[in-house]
């Protein structure tokens, strides 16, 4: 029987900004699919214009909330790297740890708050939360205990305080520091739950090949260091990185669309995972195992077990960051002075993926001009495009199922809709 | 403020990082105790409800687009209280920076000369909510502090009109034990700022931004002359009260007030 449906759905809801879902299936076809991103531009560009240095990352971290610290610290690299600053291997290692911290609390708030309810098939984590505690227990653990992280480091979890140019203005305490390490060790049993959990569901086998793009570093997983790699062309010179891309704008998003010259390409935590799962962590290592996929794999469902071994990998990677710091002991970190200016390039693992951010600075330490790339807006076409694949074998099934599954895609993609629309290209003249 | 016992209330995001709302799912330990004092009927980023018997609107985010003052004067008409989230909602906050240019430049800025779709990308001026709605109160912040959202919703409960400090920054920064940064030579805009973060910047080693905004009566023109002779030039002086009080400053040619 063939139907004919034509689904919308207004301002999807469990995703991170605006966005509206169209499809429309005439006689049993796919006519048309499109991810609508509405959530209004909020300029960056124009709003950094002419600051100094100094205070770009405290702007440019209002992109987005919920992967604040990752946009600073690619702001700061970019900054630094302009202005020929070095910073100290304590910074360094400061910055990784408040990385490790945002992307154990994204990962954790998408997969309990975002998608989990999908599975348990309630409208939002509130009735879970009243109604299975177990459940949740060991979700809003986690995510307490990445939260309580990133205050000890920077005052609070959004926005981060401390991380400036050249240094760091905050040292945690050594007590807080052991404390964190102990809370991180008791969390393992935590994860086993939440892999428990999130291992037992069955998503759709849907599968695509596509280009991976992450960093790897010479050695570790890599969040805060690292040099773009393709798992179809290996590495990427970091400056080289924003023309290997052609970034284009669609009609039906005011973010801009992203390709490859190898077309689509995926972005976040399947990416990384896909082309850096050898240097996971011991106990990391053993969940892929126990994993209902092998490497490589290129089925988008998995994007949220990947989340989950990566959670894994971050809190075990965390351990050994405090450890070092503990080892080098605290000492104050003021800001060093740049000693030239131009253009500089910064980029990060965000928790949704590769970030670029590139700036110009004049000799008067004002920001001339910049550009950042947002890994949500990477992944829209990658996105589509597996709606696409995804749609007709779904058909024969009833509308609430369509629905079902092409919400549940995209949510695997933890996209960041408010990010996603700060991508900013210009060059100010 | 009525007294409602488990009252209905909702929340929305206008243009925004989304930084405020994320505070709020934050609160992982007083969530479920939250879940029984209150009924959430509306929270895009949280469950697919989207009812609209609320009685109480949490708001994030400015106003850039006329779709969201449309959207506002709906709530507005289903609300019987409306409350700000965050700097965006509260002054403008950081969007408000882009004010200095025309709509017209930073939509070229961003999509070029000719956006493909010329509806999607149009914008107008980053407003505060307050200057299309009226709003019965305000939570300030960049981002707002768990402590103070979580106060609000308990004097909601309790059907307590809240409240917000009258005093600067300065006065917490000292409870906290900080040295003043200006002893340090460095500009700082707690004096002019509204407390009730526990300066919570300056003790992780920062300064005073102004994220939560002017004061009512703050002294602007005594500020501008500190700043002044702390080194600062005028036109970064500018921009320090811009930062996030620039939609006042823009509107009335100078920082007074942060209340219409
Ligand atoms: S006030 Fe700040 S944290 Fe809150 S939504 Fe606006 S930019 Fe984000
Ligand atoms: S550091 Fe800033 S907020 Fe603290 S007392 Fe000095 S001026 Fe006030
Ligand atoms: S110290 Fe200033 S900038 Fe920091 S939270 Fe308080 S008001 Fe905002």
């Amino acid at each position: 029987m063939h139907k004919d449906h034509h689904i919308e759905i207004r301002e999807l809801t469990r995703v991170e900004g605006h966005g509206n879902i169209v499809v429309d299936i005439r006689k049993g076809t796919v006519r048309e699919i499109r991810l609508e991103i509405i959530e209004s531009p909020r300029f960056f560009e124009a709003l950094i214009k002419g600051r100094h240095y100094q205070e770009v990352a405290h702007i440019i971290s209002r992109i987005c909330g919920i992967c604040s610290a990752s946009h600073t610290c690619a702001c700061l690299k970019a900054v630094e790297d302009a202005l020929g600053m070095r910073i100290s291997r304590r910074t360094g290692l400061l910055r990784e740890l408040c990385l490790c911290a945002e992307t154990i609390q994204s990962h954790i708030l998408h997969l309990y708050f975002l998608v989990l309810p999908d599975f348990m098939g309630t409208h939002s984590v509130l009735p879970l939360l009243k109604e299975n505690p177990s459940l949740m227990e060991p979700g809003l653990k986690l995510k307490g205990l990445a939260n309580h992280i990133s205050t000890i480091l920077n005052g609070r979890p959004v926005h981060p305080i401390s991380l400036v140019p050249g240094g760091t203005l905050h040292m945690p305490e050594k007590c807080e520091l052991i404390e964190i390490k102990e809370r991180l060790e008791e969390a393992t049993e935590l994860l086993h739950r939440v892999w428990e959990t999130f291992r037992g569901f069955s998503t759709p086998g849907f599968e695509k090949a596509r280009e991976f793009i992450s960093l790897k570093p010479s050695s570790g997983y890599g969040m805060y260091d690292g040099t773009p790699f393709s798992n179809i062309d290996g590495f990427i010179e970091k400056e080289d990185y924003a023309h290997r891309l052609e970034e284009y704008v669609v009609p039906h998003s005011t973010a801009k669309h992203a390709k490859t010259g190898h077309g689509t390409y995926m972005v976040g935590a399947l990416a990384r995972l896909n082309n850096n799962h050898r240097r996971l962590t011991p106990l990391a290592r053993r969940f892929l195992k126990d994993a209902p996929f092998s490497m490589p794999c290129h089925i988008p469902f998995m994007n949220n077990l990947a989340q989950v071994i990566e959670c894994v990998h971050l809190a075990e990677y965390a351990i050994e960051l405090v450890d070092r710091l503990l080892d080098m002991g605290l000492k104050k970190e003021p800001p060093r002075w740049g000693t030239t200016w131009g253009r500089g390039v910064g980029m990060v693992e965000a928790p949704r993926g590769i970030l670029y951010h590139s700036y110009t600075v004049n000799n008067e330490g004002l920001v001339e001009s910049a550009n950042c790339i947002i890994p949500t807006a990477q992944n829209l076409r990658s996105i589509e495009e597996d709606l696409r694949g995804l749609v007709p074998g779904l058909l024969p099934c009833s509308r609430e199922e369509v629905v079902k599954g092409v919400e549940g895609l995209v949510r695997a993609y933890d996209p960041c809709i408010s990010c996603s629309t700060h991508i900013m290209d210009v060059e100010f003249v | 403020m009525r007294w409602i016992k488990r009252p209905r209330i909702a929340f929305f995001s206008l243009t925004s990082c989304e930084g405020c709302q994320l505070m709020v799912l934050n609160c992982e330990e007083e969530l479920r105790e939250l879940s029984t004092r209150v009924d959430v009927v509306n929270f895009r980023e949280a469950t697919d409800l989207k009812r609209d018997d609320y009685q109480v609107a949490f708001i994030e985010g400015s106003v850039t687009r006329e779709e969201e003052a449309e959207k506002l004067k709906e709530i507005r008409q289903r609300a019987e209280t409306i409350i700000t989230l965050g700097a965006c909602s509260t002054t403008g906050g950081i969007n408000a920076l882009k004010n200095r240019f025309s709509p017209e430049y930073v939509t070229e800025c961003v999509y070029g000369r000719n956006p493909p779709n010329r509806l999607l990308v149009e914008n107008i001026p980053a407003m505060p909510v307050e200057e299309v709605i009226e709003v019965d109160y305000r939570i300030p912040g960049c981002p707002v502090s768990k402590e103070e959202f979580l106060g609000f919703v308990k004097a909601l409960v309790l059907g307590i009109p809240p409240g917000l400090p009258e005093y600067p920054v300065c006065n917490e920064c000292k409870m906290e034990g900080n040295i003043c940064v200006f002893e340090k030579g460095v500009a700082c805009m707690g004096p002019v700022t509204r407390g009730g973060c526990r300066a919570v910047c300056v003790s992780f080693g920062s300064i005073c931004w102004g994220c939560r905004g002017l004061l009512d009566d703050a002294n602007t023109d005594a500020h501008r002359e500190t700043l002044g002779n702390h080194g600062l030039g005028d036109d970064e002086i500018t921009k320090r009260f811009d930062l996030y009080s620039s939609f006042y400053i823009h509107r009335k040619g100078r920082c007074t007030k942060t209340t219409t």
